[in-house]
């Protein structure tokens, strides 16, 4: 096996800072963290594209939320006490909600990368959110 | 920044009240506003959910208190249910307890209502506020002309604390223009009809400002309050046009401001009907019916009183109305709840469907007027139909 590992630095636009790395879980299709098991972070919303990953622990790359206020803020809240939650939020289209959720957890969340990050980051890529410094730093895992 | 808001954020005014400006900053990072705006009240949606507790304590703890009359949704009267039920999980209801104990330590309005623009936090015409609240937003958006964007509980409440909110969206005249003509061509007979209409208007639509033309007669307030409630659960609707009805738009013209629509929607008799299908169920004994999601209005408590007069709910059917204090008083006073109790009904204060209080029902059937009742999913299967329906299947048990 030959790893061959390249990296892309990209700058963003910071909404909750801090600094989370992980393995990034791309999502084409919004997110609704109540839909997941709060005890393992197990997408379980049925049709869902990634029904059946778990996002615990990863760099969430999803277009958008979902859902009432409510159960999206719960929702993330409750894979946060289980220390399931995502390490860091890159997001297209954000909105209060969102915000909110990111901000009771504490995990940072950026939007505008200036690239497409649907184009750039994949699955199982490894990704560094610095939100204070607006950077996101991708290393692609390649086989 | 101003001044003011950089001692905030720099804790001279405490922990709680800078932790609620860190909220709005990030916000309106998120939106790109270019300052906070003053506002006049604020409605938080408060859920009695664990999320919920962790903000308001966060605030509590750090001894904010709210700078404009902050309401709060309900949770649940604790003492009532607790002396019905012995199966309500001791942590929910410590959770709930919590909620409501520092809701009260920030100074909010306590008036535990979803409907608090008729009665304890009404907003003027023209008002910039933070109301969250399914029906609350595009109620004071719309029928009252006050501005408030979408909010979460928590944005609403640190808006409150703040007496400020991050500039962006709903509070500026331009983002307030119509997205999608909707040609209204069904019968509207009542209020039901309107929760139809919602319903399927925010599944259509998703997330916009629909305008409603067709519509030959004025609405009455409940029509108005199912209206917002239900297209803002089917969909994302925090503001809407019925031009001729509501404010600010005298015309179709004025309601898209110069622009045209991005969709056209046209709604029959058909599209209703095929709402409703959606809305039904297999079942035909049903064990309770739950009224008053969104708290039922004096109006419709009286009605429910006029309906059950001299009757009694069937002895497997428990029958509840959830309302304000407020209106509970004034249905007191006109001898409504004595007729609803009598009958064998309920009429509960401070309540939410979406609470653990209900848990004996889990895996009952009931009935409801309400699709956003039957959304909740606290319950193994509920039908919605109209009131009239409801009461005489609870008469009948079936």
């Amino acid at each position: 096996m030959i790893m061959k590992d390249s990296k892309i630095v990209l700058e963003c636009h910071k909404i909750i800072g801090g600094y989370g790395e992980g393995e990034a879980l791309v999502s084409h299709e919004p997110i609704c963290f109540y839909l997941t098991d709060p005890k393992t972070g197990v997408i379980r919303e049925r049709k869902h594209e990634l029904v059946g990953k778990n996002l615990a622990n990863k760099v969430l790359v999803f277009p958008s939320g979902k859902a009432s206020s409510v159960v999206q803020i719960d929702g993330l809240f409750k894979l946060a006490s289980h220390n399931v939650a995502p390490k860091a939020l890159i997001v297209k289209d954000v909105e209060t909600v969102l915000v909110v959720s990111a901000f009771l957890v504490k995990v940072p969340l950026v939007d505008r990368l200036e690239r497409d990050p649907f184009e750039t980051i994949h699955t199982g890529d490894f990704v560094k959110v610095d939100a204070e410094k607006g950077i996101v730093t991708i290393t692609k895992q390649k086989s | 920044m101003t001044r003011e808001e950089e001692r905030i954020l720099a804790g001279e005014f405490g922990e709680g009240t800078q932790k609620a400006l860190e909220l709005l900053v990030a916000i309106g990072d998120a939106y790109d506003a270019e300052k906070m705006i003053p506002i006049n009240r604020a409605h938080a949606a408060s859920s009695g959910q664990e999320g919920d507790l962790y903000f308001v304590e966060l605030l509590a703890n750090g001894g904010a208190k709210c700078k404009v009359p902050t309401s709060t949704n309900p949770v649940y009267d604790i003492g009532y249910f607790h002396r019905l039920f012995d199966s309500i999980p001791k942590d929910e209801a410590e959770v709930a307890r919590r909620v409501m104990e520092a809701y009260k330590r920030v100074g909010a309005v306590l008036s535990w209502s979803c409907v608090p623009y008729m009665a304890e936090n009404i907003p003027l015409y023209g008002e910039n506020v933070a109301f969250s609240e399914s029906s609350a937003t595009p109620y004071v958006n719309s029928v009252i002309g006050a501005r408030t964007n979408r909010e979460a509980a928590q944005s609403a409440l640190a808006a409150g604390v703040v007496g400020k909110t991050p500039g962006y969206g709903l509070l500026f005249k331009e983002n307030r223009k119509g997205t999608h003509l909707v040609k209204v061509e069904a019968t509207l007979k009542d209020e039901f009809d309107y929760t139809l209409l919602g319903y399927f208007v925010g599944r259509m639509v998703g997330y916009g400002i629909p305008v409603l033309t067709g519509i030959s007669s004025r609405q009455n307030t409940e029509e108005l309050i199912n209206f917002c409630a239900m297209s803002n659960v089917s969909g994302a609707i925090s503001m809407f046009y019925m031009p001729g009805f509501t404010v600010d738009a005298s015309t179709v013209k004025e309601a898209f401001q110069g622009d045209v629509p991005e969709d056209k929607i046209t709604v029959t008799n058909h599209e209703l009907k095929q709402a409703y299908d959606e809305l039904q169920t297999t079942s035909e004994k049903i064990d309770f019916v739950m009224l008053g999601c969104p708290h039922y209005t004096l109006k419709q408590v009286e009605q429910v009183a006029r309906l059950l007069n001299g009757k009694k709910v069937h002895k497997g059917v428990s029958f509840w109305v959830c309302t304000s204090a407020t209106t509970r008083v004034l249905a007191e006073r006109n001898g409504c709840v004595d007729v609803i109790e009598k009958a064998g009904g309920h009429v509960v204060v401070d309540t939410c469907i979406d609470e653990p209080c209900w848990i004996a029902y889990k895996d009952k059937v009931g009935m409801t007027d309400s699709p956003k009742c039957a959304y909740y999913r606290r319950f193994k299967e509920v039908r919605v139909t109209r009131l009239q329906d409801c009461v005489e299947a609870a008469i009948k048990g079936k």
